[in-house]
Parts: C-alpha cells; structure tokens; sequence
C-alpha cells in the first residue's frame, strides 16, 4: 500500500502526520517535499547512501553551430536564445527535453549532465527512510521526486509530499493507494483543503483527512467532510506539549498521550483504505 | 536606428509598460521612415523565461536600443551579448519617450533587477 500525505496550505502538519504514522505502522518513508524536506529531522535516520541527481543540459559546440536557431526555436522553456555571435544557454531553465540535439542540422549539440540535487537513503532502526534534497537556488524539483519514485516498489510506504497542488505534489500523488490530507481548522486550511481534495479527485484517488492543532469549538472542516463524504481520519489537539516536542526534533509517538492517538488514526487509515 | 518600447497598449499614445518580458506589447520606431509598429508580446503567457523570449523579439525586429523600466538578469546578460542598450522609462507616452530618448534625456539602465518583477502584480508602477 502506497499512501501519500498532502495539504494544500503548508504548515498543517504532512511531516509530522508522515513520520509518526510511518513509525507506528512500520511503513517506509519517503520525504517527496524535496524544496524543504525535514522528515529526517524527526526520524533521523542512519544514512547508507547518497546518491546525486542530474538532468541531462545541451552543451553548444560553437564551431560547428550554424546561428541558424532552429534550436532556439524547438526550446519550450526559453533556455536557448540566440545573440549575434552565439547561442547562449540559461541552464537552470533547460528542462532536459533534448528537443534541441534533435533538431540540430548541423550535430553542433551534445547532452552533458547537471547536478540539481540529491537523494539521501538510510533506515530509523528497521524502516528504510529516503529524502530528496533540491539545491539551493535551483527551480525544478520534478527529476528528483521521479528519480525518488523510482526507488518505490510494492513495499508499504508513506509519501511525503509538498504542500500545495502544484506538479511536485501531482508527481509524489501518482499512482498511490490513499491520499491523507491534513488540514487545520482555519478558514485558510478549509479554503486549500478544499484544493486537495479537487486534485486527489481528479486523479481518481481515495482519500480522507486529518484534522491538526484541532479546536473542538471550531467545526468548520468537520462540516465540510461531513458535506463531500469524505472520512475524518482522526484529530490531532492544539497542543502546547506537541508544539514543544516538535520543536526538539521528537517524534509525537514517544509520547503515550500521542501515541494512543496515532494508533487511532493508524488502524483507521488501514480500514478505510483497504475498504476503498 | 530602431528602438523599442514595452508598451500596454498598440498605439503610439499608449502608455508604456515598466514590465520588460511580461509586456502586452513592444513598439518598434524607426528613426529614418519615423513608422511605428507593435507586436503582441508571445513571452506575457509563457511559464518561464519571458525576458529571454522578449530579447529574442527585439533582435527579430533588428532594434538597436530598448526603452523599459526594468530588466531581469538574463535580459541584461543576452542585450549585452547583442550589445542592444537599455533605457529606463520615464513620465509620459510612447511618442513622448522617443521624443526624450533623441533629446538624450534618458538614463541607460545599468545594474539587473529582480529577477521574475513583471510576475508580481500586473498592476504595480515598475517605473
């Protein structure tokens, strides 16, 4: 089973659901919020392997190039540009299509490589854990999170995805068994939960929520599922004890209070989700 | 000598856009025949690299000199590699513009701006 944990609004809790639920279920984790990935913060995994990701860029043989733009022309993103002496390369904007060593007439392309970012393997004790990291100052996060997805086979695993419902978070969403969304109690969660819940729609993905930081006088997403039919996976309170062991890199489950609550939401999660 | 303009709108009373790559239009003068003509700016819906595609726009149409009001760092890096020069806008019209630019009374634009300036907000003054 493949379950991915999204938002819409950043901030609501995905990293703290993710590692907590894959501790107590014992699922492998993969942190897919390559832009700001801090999973490993909390499970602080031993690490075994790192390994770099890198996209394939044109490099420009300027003697045997023509000016002739017809590269120029086939780029989508803008990244190939003439002057009146050269083709010039913005790199963080090639995509790594390789439009333009096809089109090229006169063979005056070739591919080398770029390194955006890397992958990070190791295990908290028994589960296997992976983070992707994108560079600093690099746009493109999507061939990290592909080259992570690469990694996840048929084993139980908890993905961890970006907020929003941009192509990062389709990307990590793919072709998972459930979706989890969590969310807040807030007018501003409610809003971009209710994006979340367009997008694992659309992609025909069962899905429930879980309500962070909840305030039992504040029922407004309570309302909304009850409306759309979607499953209240289980409520984590506003809590001053949770916000201070969050901010000392622990895991909420190493506490019982916390613990009970996870185990809740664990067995509901396995439930519904095998049920749909 | 040609010059452009990033403009709003297609006409040669327009008001011009302080956005380079995310401009409605570029306005072509040329100082010999004194005719204008705009282009729609293909680079205002791209998802990236609109001022690299707005700079390609400029060379297409043979412009010696841009009149703007600010450029990104890939804008800057290709119109000095095509050693086309920047203006920076000042009060007034299109023709107005072209008016100051022969009389000298603009200034080069040197140094880059922030990068992505024209996606910010459609309607802040850049100038």
């Amino acid at each position: 089973m493949h379950i991915a944990v999204l938002s819409g609004k950043g901030g609501t809790g995905k990293t703290t659901v993710s590692t907590n639920l894959s501790k107590i279920m014992g699922y492998r984790y993969v942190d897919c919020d390559v832009e700001e990935p801090n999973g490993f913060i909390f499970l602080k995994p031993e690490i075994k392997k790192v390994e770099e990701v890198a996209i394939p860029i044109p490099e420009i043989d300027q003697e045997k190039c023509s000016l002739c733009k017809a590269c120029v022309n086939a780029c989508h993103f803008n990244a190939l540009a003439y002057t009146k002496q050269s083709i010039m390369l913005f790199e963080q904007m090639c995509h790594g299509c390789g439009a333009c060593m096809i089109i090229c007439p006169t063979k005056a392309i070739h591919e080398k490589r770029r390194t955006i970012g890397k992958i990070l393997m190791g295990y908290h004790k028994e589960i296997e854990c992976f983070s992707g990291i994108l560079n600093l100052g690099e746009p493109m996060a999507g061939p990290i999170i592909s080259k992570l997805r690469q990694y996840i086979d048929n084993k139980s695993t908890i993905i961890d995805c970006a907020p929003g419902s941009s192509c990062n978070v389709v990307k990590a969403v793919i072709d998972c068994d459930y979706g989890i969304l969590v969310t807040e109690p807030t007018v501003f969660g409610l809003h971009d939960l209710k994006i979340a819940v367009n997008l694992v729609k659309q992609m025909g993905i069962p899905h429930g929520v879980i309500i962070n930081c909840h305030d039992p006088e504040e029922e407004l997403v309570e309302a909304y599922c009850m409306e759309e039919h979607i499953p209240i996976l289980g409520k984590i309170p506003f809590d001053r004890n949770i916000a201070s062991l969050h901010s000392e890199g622990k895991l909420l489950v190493e506490d019982a209070v916390y613990r009970a609550i996870f185990q809740a939401i664990a067995s509901k999660v396995e439930e519904v989700a095998s049920c749909s | 000598m040609k010059i452009c303009i990033s403009s709003t709108s297609n006409g040669k009373y327009s008001i011009p856009d302080g956005r380079f790559g995310r401009c409605a239009y570029f306005a072509f003068y040329d100082t010999e025949t004194q005719d204008y003509i705009f282009i729609e700016n293909d680079g205002l819906h791209s998802s990236q690299g609109a001022g690299v595609s707005a700079v390609q726009t400029v060379m297409d149409a043979h412009a010696d000199v841009v009149i703007t009001g600010s450029l990104g760092p890939n804008a800057v890096k290709l119109l000095e590699a095509s050693e086309i020069e920047a203006y920076k806008l000042t009060d007034g019209n299109i023709m107005e513009q072209i008016k100051m630019f022969q009389e000298g009374k603009l200034k080069p634009i040197d140094g880059v701006g922030p990068g992505k300036a024209g996606m910010n907000n459609r309607f802040r003054k850049g100038w």
